[in-house]
This record gives C-alpha cells, sequence and structure tokens, in this order.
C-alpha cells in the first residue's frame, strides 16, 4: 500500500510535467518565433486557473466522494457537497491531485488549436467556465459513475475520451468559432523551433507513463486483501507501462512510414507527432488489450492521424497545432480499437470491467463493448461540441477573442506580454528604450 | 580604392577567409545574409503542408583595397567558393571614393 501512495505521489508530478513544460515546449516550438511565449504561456495558466478551480467546485462536480467517486448516475454533480474539499480527508488528497493534473493538461490541449491570436485575458475566462461545464461532468460520466457510466459502462482507463475526444472536439469548436490567423493558408506559418518540439514530445512520453500507469483503480475486493492489492498493483502496472511503450513506438513509426509515402521525408516533427498520437490511443485502451493489439493501436494512430492533420486544409479550418487531427482522431481510434483488440485476459478484463458480451470483435466477443465505446465517444464528442460552441460564441460576442489584426502580425508576444522570445541580435535589439529609460531615471533621482 | 563585395555559399566562407588571410587581406566584414538567384529556395513539409523556402542563406564579404589587389582578391574568392554548381553566388568590385580609419582620422590609402 505505501508502495502505491509513493507511486501516486510520483506519477501525479509526472502528469503535472506533462503540461508545464512539456506540452508548453511541445506546442512553444511549432508556433512561429513571435508567438511562442503566447502559446507557452497557455499553459502555464491553464494549470493555474484550472488548478484551483478543481479543488474548490471541481472535484466535488466530477468525482464528489472521498475516495475514486460517487456513482450518483447523475449526468452533473453537485459543486457544493465538497466544496473546497470539505469531507475528503488528507489521506485521499493524492487522488484529488492526480485527477486536477488531467483537469489541467485538458483544458490546456486545447490552446493548440488557437494559437497565435487569442487574448490571454478571453482565455482565462474561458477556463474555469470550460472546465466547469465541460470537464467536470464528462470525467463524471465516464469514471465516477454517473449517468454514462450507468448505462453504457465504457472502457477508457486513462482518458482517451475525457481528455482527449474532449479536448480535440473542443479545440476544433473554438478554432471554427475565432477563426483562421491572419494569413491562413497564404504565407509560412512554418514551427519555428523543432528542437523545442521533439523535447516536449519526449518529455510528453516521459510523462504519460504517471498519466496511463498511475490511472490503476483497485477492485474492491483486492483493496481490502493486502497480498490482492500486490497482485494487482504490478501485473496491471505492467500491462499498461508495457501497452503504453509498444504503442507509442508503433505510432511513431506509422507516421514517419506514411509521410515518407506521402510527401517524401520522414520529418522530425512526423516522429513527435507520431510520439503524441500514439500515446493518446494507448490512452484509453492501454489497460484492456494485449501487446499486440497495443502494437496495432499504435500503428493504425499513427498512419490515421498523419493523414488526418491535413484535413483542415481541405475544410480551411484553422486548427492551427493540429488538435482534432491529433487528439480526436487518436482518441477516437484508440476508444473504438477497444472494440475491437480488447481481451478479458486484460488488466481491466480480469477486474470484470467488460460489459457482458466479452471482449473485442478479434478477441471472441460480440458487438456490445464496441457498441458501448462509441456510445462513450458519441456523449463526449456532443456535450463538449455543443457547449465548448455556446461558451465560445458567448465570449466572442462580449469581450472578443481575438487580439486586433494589427497585434497578430506584429506578434503577440510583444501585444499581450510586452516581451519577446529570442534576443539573437543582442547588439541591435537592447539598448535605446531600457538603457534611455534606465538614464531618465538616474537624473530624476540626481533632481530630487 | 575598390570595394568587393562577395556572396557566397557558408559553407565555403572559412575556405575563403584563409585564402585571403594567406594573401595578406587583414580585415574584412562578413554578414549572413539570404536571397536567391537562379539556385532559387526550396520546399520544407511540415505535417503535410508544403511550404515554397524562397530564400536560401548566404555568407556576404566585404572589403575595400588598393586599386592593384582588386582582380587578385576576387580571383582568390572565386577559387575558394567555386564548387561548379548552381547557387556558388557572385563577386562583383565597385569603385570607392573615400575611406577614413576611425582611431587616428588617416585617410584613403593609408586607412585600408
Amino acid at each position: 500500500m505505501d508502495g502505491y501512495y509513493a507511486w501516486m505521489i510520483v506519477a501525479t508530478a509526472l502528469v503535472l510535467m506533462m503540461t508545464t513544460p512539456a506540452l508548453a515546449l511541445f506546442y512553444g516550438g511549432m508556433t512561429r518565433s513571435k508567438s511562442v511565449l503566447n502559446m507557452m504561456m497557455m499553459s502555464y495558466v491553464a494549470l493555474a486557473v484550472v488548478g484551483i478551480v478543481f479543488v474548490l467546485w471541481g472535484w466535488s462536480m466530477g468525482w464528489g466522494a472521498d475516495g475514486v467517486g460517487n456513482y450518483n448516475e447523475k449526468l452533473i454533480g453537485n459543486p457544493f457537497d465538497m466544496f473546497g474539499l470539505k469531507g475528503v480527508s488528507h489521506a485521499n488528497y493524492i487522488y484529488v491531485l492526480f485527477q486536477l493534473t488531467f483537469a489541467v493538461i485538458t483544458a490546456a490541449l486545447i490552446s493548440g488549436a488557437i494559437a497565435d491570436r487569442v487574448k490571454l485575458s478571453s482565455w482565462i475566462v474561458f477556463l474555469p467556465l470550460w472546465v466547469t461545464a465541460v470537464y467536470f461532468p464528462i470525467a463524471h460520466n465516464v469514471w465516477a459513475g454517473g449517468w454514462l457510466y450507468t448505462h453504457f459502462p465504457n472502457l477508457d482507463y486513462a482518458g482517451g475520451t475525457v481528455v482527449h475526444i474532449n479536448a480535440g472536439i473542443a479545440a476544433g469548436v473554438l478554432a471554427l468559432v475565432i477563426g483562421r490567423r491572419v494569413g491562413f493558408m497564404k504565407e509560412s506559418l512554418k514551427p519555428h523551433n523543432l528542437t523545442l518540439t521533439m523535447i516536449g514530445a519526449g518529455l510528453l512520453w516521459f510523462g504519460w507513463y504517471g498519466f496511463n500507469v498511475g490511472s490503476i483503480v483497485f477492485t474492491a475486493d483486492n483493496f481490502a486483501d493486502p497480498a490482492k492489492l500486490s497482485a494487482q498493483f504490478q501485473s496491471e502496472t505492467g500491462v499498461t507501462f508495457m501497452n503504453t511503450t509498444l504503442a507509442t513506438c508503433a505510432a511513431m513509426l506509422a507516421w514517419l512510414l506514411a509521410e515518407r509515402l506521402l510527401h517524401g521525408k520522414a520529418t522530425s516533427l512526423g516522429a513527435a507527432s507520431g510520439v503524441v498520437a500514439g500515446l493518446v490511443a494507448i490512452t484509453p485502451s492501454c489497460g484492456s488489450v494485449d501487446t499486440l493489439g497495443a502494437l496495432a493501436v499504435g500503428a493504425v494512430a499513427g498512419a490515421a492521424c498523419a493523414v488526418a492533420v491535413g484535413l483542415k486544409y481541405k475544410l480551411k479550418l484553422d486548427d492551427s497545432l493540429d488538435v482534432v487531427g491529433v487528439h480526436l482522431v487518436g482518441g477516437i481510434i484508440g476508444a473504438l480499437m477497444i472494440g475491437l483488440f480488447g481481451t478479458l485476459d486484460s488488466p481491466q478484463g480480469v477486474d470484470g470491467y467488460f460489459p457482458e458480451g466479452g471482449g473485442g470483435l478479434f478477441y471472441g466477443g460480440d458487438i456490445t463493448l464496441l457498441g458501448h465505446q462509441a456510445a462513450g465517444v458519441l456523449f463526449t464528442l456532443v456535450w463538449s461540441g455543443v457547449i465548448t460552441a455556446v461558451i465560445a460564441l458567448a465570449i466572442k460576442f462580449t469581450i472578443g477573442w481575438r487580439v486586433s489584426e494589427e497585434e497578430e502580425v506584429d506578434g503577440i508576444d510583444f501585444a499581450e506580454h510586452g516581451e519577446s522570445a529570442y534576443d539573437i541580435h543582442a547588439a541591435t535589439s537592447t539598448g535605446g528604450l531600457s538603457l534611455n529609460s534606465v538614464v531618465a531615471k538616474a537624473k530624476e533621482e540626481a533632481n530630487a | 580604392m575598390k570595394l568587393i563585395t562577395a556572396v557566397i555559399k557558408p559553407h565555403k566562407w572559412e575556405e575563403a577567409r584563409e585564402a585571403l588571410e594567406t594573401f595578406g587581406v587583414t580585415g574584412m566584414t562578413v554578414s549572413e545574409v539570404s536571397g536567391y538567384g537562379r539556385q532559387k529556395g526550396h520546399t520544407e513539409v511540415y505535417r503535410g503542408a508544403e511550404y515554397d523556402i524562397a530564400l536560401v542563406p548566404k555568407i556576404r564579404i566585404e572589403i575595400v583595397v588598393d586599386d592593384g589587389d582588386a582582380d587578385d582578391v576576387v580571383g582568390i574568392i572565386v577559387k575558394a567558393a567555386q564548387t561548379g554548381r548552381i547557387g556558388d553566388g557572385k563577386v562583383w568590385v565597385s569603385s570607392v571614393e573615400t575611406v577614413v580609419r576611425v582611431r587616428t582620422g588617416d585617410r584613403d590609402e593609408a586607412a585600408i
């Protein structure tokens, strides 16, 4: 038990690292040099805002229990029952913190679709509204015994629906409401620093072991018996760690192969993107497939996402850093492939989470599992899509989303933050203004 | 006096500098520039989106020399920077009216 508790502390810190700095680096490298700070700030601010909101009423709405969930079978939990963690024992704080980090990264993931053009203040207003009306209810329904869980129990080990499909569809809706960047499909909007993106992808992979392997939930039987608890802990973490690794390897190769065939070169951005696509797809399925299943999930996700990122140009949708192409598409693939590759020999099979009808279609089951998986996907798409649209439109017609066109062209880093990320030509870019203000201040002091 | 301006491939710059130093050229101004000629740019692909990168990175060397040295210096740069492929660059010579050494106020030939 102590070992499990120690692991959860580490896992929680690992998932926190996925947002800051891993996602911030992954996204930041893909923007232009004049908007990298703003892009990274969107992740950092998501941590600060959602971190507080989660403790105040997020836990109460989503989980509402002194443990892993209240199983109240309702669509929406009560935000006031356990406001500010009222009634949560200190020994269970680590569960709250673990779930907190998931809410943070889900919200931060959305920011990639609206890079380079959104006021920081509007993003800060959007964050609490979105997690309250979208993230907490969906987490409640999929994980903590809400309405969907009761009627269409679907397998989502670590957040394929709750995190990735949810963030993916919200990102698409937001990009649609907020509109395209100046110069989209006309000017070069290419990534400014792929080394940052490569570092970010590597850190995401590392942190993802906390995300997936930390998502273990013990059965009541095993929780009561130390020997059984230890057995479940060891075998289940072995499987989820293994599947996470295999799927990600397969997805990276599949993405590289797909782009080599389609566009001629295997790129570093393709490798980084393939890593993330594989991690996304194995997130819901890491506890319900075997090693071959994990390879299949990764390979399909890597290849499919490599093709899917091209769709935005056909749709003329400026999903700037492909949150839809990677997280929505990868999340749906991962969730649905459980319906094909899910096996009763997997941890979730052994623990008894599979619905009547057994494993996936390729593993001797009937259509029930695939049906439930599809229901979970559909539920998330509709809930997140509709409510995100309402919030996005409300902000658009009140405080507005975008910086002015001139500010966007000049660079949002300077417009919103008064900074520039890089001081490469030090001799010509410093001096003038700052020096004068120092001199002026010294003169003022001398005169006084 | 002549101003010699050379725009060459970046990976040939070190060879050109060494050859010029051997000849006795004691100073020059070098900048990283971009541009294109018949070489044109190239295409980069990011997540399937193709970008035509029009500009190619080059090194620009500027040297002021006595009239008598100009042809030699041009010859040295051309020899050092040549690969025989499109994109090797250009060297041109222009006349200079006056040169002043900032430290001493020396003018023209004395300032070179």
